[in-house]
């Protein structure tokens, strides 16, 4: 189907159950893409594959390539090399208006003098529909996105978060294969942003459109998307559901970069199946999985915050998982306290309580502390 | 009187901050002069105050003339007192004349025609001029908007009289035809309706393309990429998004062609020829030639008048951006 079919208009809007149901592995595929500016690769041999009906985050900081590669969806750039694939047909040598794919633009780019009605309608008029059907399309987009009362008004009439139900209601109009979201809510506050994260999930979801996303905000990406890619220096670091990325992180790059983590260099010492014991200037770690490494190996352990427990009696066990320091700073966030933990080796450890008990014993600056974790809470990164 | 005023800092006589040494007297008055932006009072109203007294008082002073009973070289005041009768008096026969005399009207239907003529070729050629420049090379847009404005480094007058050289018999073009064996013999250019128009539009071009520049070179390039994005070709794209955009551009760069061609006067003496009479010629004969002061007001005062037409459009559409919430065009039909 293009996009300049009829029938992909005519349909009425397909209600996908909102599951993302995993058929259709290649749906979309992205295969070897790199995109060169000048010597620059700002896209490097990009291999990717995504579902149909599944919203995928871009996830990197900027200049991570992560635009490059959504403008190279929609047709704006061309590939230096590599294909991508819709259905199984190669798309990149399509002109954007060829594509059955369409985008939601970085602070939207509304026609500034059209009416929020013309800016829907725009796409559909193109296509040369019937204007009942035009109307009967823009109608239910406008109703989708409850923009209805302001079909009449200009977009500089808006607030942000009405602009960017109108560019939502715009790029959906034409019922693309493919949905591109440009960073769908840096332009908006941030307690809008909370709110709306939701609102433009389930819209998505409802529709059921494939949907490709960029952003630079882990929190966006981790509400919204069904799985992630972390992008830097126009490379994939890794592909994964929310939780498998922040909880299993492949490298040093994506547990720092998601979240908060306290990373410890040391060497193997221990290897099995089921655990390996890494010994690090910090202390003694024995971790619940096991890698394929060689004794002696210069590898990381990453542990989050949040899966730290501070106490200051010591615990059963000292040689393993616990370690020793003094609190230097707290922080009492209602929910949680923060506290920074200065070990015997001179490195600061990062520990997130949460403040289960009301009258719970305070833990002051200056008190000499035991931090101590599961073997389930550590992993073991080689890269 | 203004927002000023209630500016408590506009109050009179406030006392300095004891801290200051010393308070010199008036600073009070000093403070509540500044209060009224005395300085951006000064800004715009000397220029505006010129402008307005230069223009209207010779305005009146033909608007006067226009409508004076003439003695001899003599004007007759308009408001008269004898025999205890006020008289307020405006002769309107000029005027009559104007509109009756089928000379005037086709000198004015062709001074319009010509104006709107040399402002359409002039959008035709400006436009895709300035729409390119925007899409130069950041660092070679003054440049572009230099070599724009740099005929204006040299006389007007010269430059005109450098087309003569160029259109006449035994011009530089019709040398270079006969030269090339295109022609056998001279073409006529010169004092023609082409050699006129050719002075226009390349003269005004310049007022077209820098407003138009103005405009083009803050359009959003994402919005074409969205109208693409939406399965329009860039052609329509152009259509639909870069054009209604650049209205504002467009309408100025017209306005500024299109008035001043309509009282342009050194171009068709110079470059015209007998076919292309216009209004400003007419009133320099009236003026010179047939010394009727009175006529020549009136057929001065009517071309301001034609020439506001426009301006009053311009001034309607302005102020009628931004607004208008219903201007239901494709809605309308949907509803």
């Amino acid at each position: 189907m293009t996009a300049t079919s009829p029938s992909a208009l005519a349909s009425p809007l397909a209600v996908v159950p909102a599951a993302a149901a995993p058929g259709d592995a290649g749906f979309l595929r992205v295969d070897h893409l790199t995109k060169r500016f000048g010597e620059v690769a700002a896209v490097d041999d990009i291999v990717l594959s995504i579902r149909k009906g599944e919203i995928f985050a871009l996830l990197g900081s900027s200049g991570c390539g992560k635009s490059t590669l959504l403008r190279m969806l929609a047709g704006f750039e061309t590939p230096s090399s590599g294909g991508i694939y819709l259905e199984g047909k190669e798309i990149s040598g399509l002109r954007p208006f060829e594509r059955p794919i369409n985008m939601m633009f970085q602070s939207y780019a509304l026609f500034p003098h059209l009416t929020v009605w013309e800016n829907v309608a725009f796409g559909l008029k193109r296509h040369q529909q019937p204007r009942d059907k035009v109307a009967a399309q823009v109608e239910r987009m406008l109703a989708l996105v409850q923009l209805k009362p302001y079909a009449q008004r200009k977009p500089h009439q808006l607030s942000g978060g009405q602009q960017q139900r109108v560019a939502l209601a715009r790029s959906l109009a034409l019922e693309p294969r493919l949905l591109l979201l440009d960073e769908p809510l840096g332009a908006l506050d941030r307690k809008l942003r909370a709110q709306t994260q939701f609102e433009l999930q389930s819209i998505i979801k409802s529709v059921g459109v494939t949907c490709v996303l960029v952003t630079h905000d882990q929190e966006e990406a981790m509400t919204m998307a069904d799985r992630i890619a972390v992008m830097s220096a126009g490379k994939l670091v890794q592909v994964g559901a929310p939780r498998e990325i922040y909880e299993t992180p492949a490298s040093r790059f994506v547990a720092d970069f998601i979240g908060n983590v306290n990373l410890f260099d040391g060497v193997l010492v221990e290897d099995e199946v089921d655990h390996c014991v890494v010994e690090t200037p910090a202390g003694r770690f024995y971790v619940g999985h096991g890698i394929t490494g060689v004794k002696g190996q210069r590898l990381s352990v990453a542990l989050r915050p949040e899966k730290i427990e501070i106490a200051t009696r010591a615990p059963e066990r000292t040689d393993v998982n616990c370690l020793r320091g003094r609190v230097v700073e707290s922080a009492y966030f209602g929910a949680s306290s923060v506290y920074r933990v200065a070990l015997g080796d001179g490195s600061r450890l990062q520990v997130s309580e949460p403040n289960s008990e009301r009258h719970a014993e305070v833990i002051r600056v200056g008190t000499d502390v035991f931090a101590t974790c599961s073997p389930d809470a550590l992993v073991v990164l080689v890269s | 009187m203004s927002a000023a005023d209630l500016d408590p800092r506009a109050v009179p006589g406030v006392p300095m901050a004891p801290a200051l040494p010393r308070p010199a007297p008036g600073a009070g008055v000093l403070r509540w002069l500044r209060g009224r932006h005395w300085g951006r009072a000064t800004v715009i109203g000397i220029p505006f105050g010129f402008l307005v007294v230069f223009f209207s008082l010779p305005f009146l002073v033909v608007l006067k003339m226009s409508v004076s009973e003439t003695e001899g070289v003599q004007f007759k005041d308009l408001v008269s007192f004898a025999d205890g009768t006020l008289t307020l008096q405006f002769k309107l026969a000029n005027y009559q004349f104007l509109v009756t005399d089928p000379l005037y009207l086709r000198t004015y239907a062709s001074s319009v025609k010509y104006a709107a003529l040399n402002t359409v070729f002039c959008l035709a050629i400006g436009y895709p001029f300035a729409y390119f420049m925007t899409r130069a090379r950041a660092t070679l847009r003054p440049i572009l908007v230099m070599l724009v404005s740099l005929p204006f480094w040299t006389s007007y007058l010269l430059r005109i009289y450098a087309w003569k050289g160029l259109l006449d018999d035994h011009g530089v073009f019709n040398n270079l035809l006969v030269w090339l064996h295109l022609i056998d013999e001279p073409i006529k250019m010169m004092y023609t309706p082409y050699s006129m128009m050719i002075g226009m539009v390349y003269t005004y071009l310049p007022f077209m393309i820098l407003p138009l520049y103005g405009t083009l070179v803050k359009s959003d390039p994402r919005l074409l990429e969205a109208a693409g994005d939406l399965g329009t070709t860039p052609w329509k794209a152009f259509w639909l998004i870069t054009v209604p955009l650049s209205k504002a551009g467009i309408i100025a760069g017209s306005m500024l062609v299109f008035i001043p061609s309509v009282g342009e006067y050194v171009i068709p003496e110079l470059l015209g020829g007998p076919q292309t009479l216009m209004i400003a010629r007419v009133l320099w004969d009236e003026y010179f030639q047939n010394v009727d002061w009175p006529m020549a007001s009136a057929v001065a005062v009517t071309m301001i008048g034609l020439i506001l037409v426009p301006l009053v459009i311009f001034n309607r559409y302005q102020s009628g951006v931004g607004e208008e919430p219903g201007r239901a065009k494709a809605g309308g039909g949907a509803r």
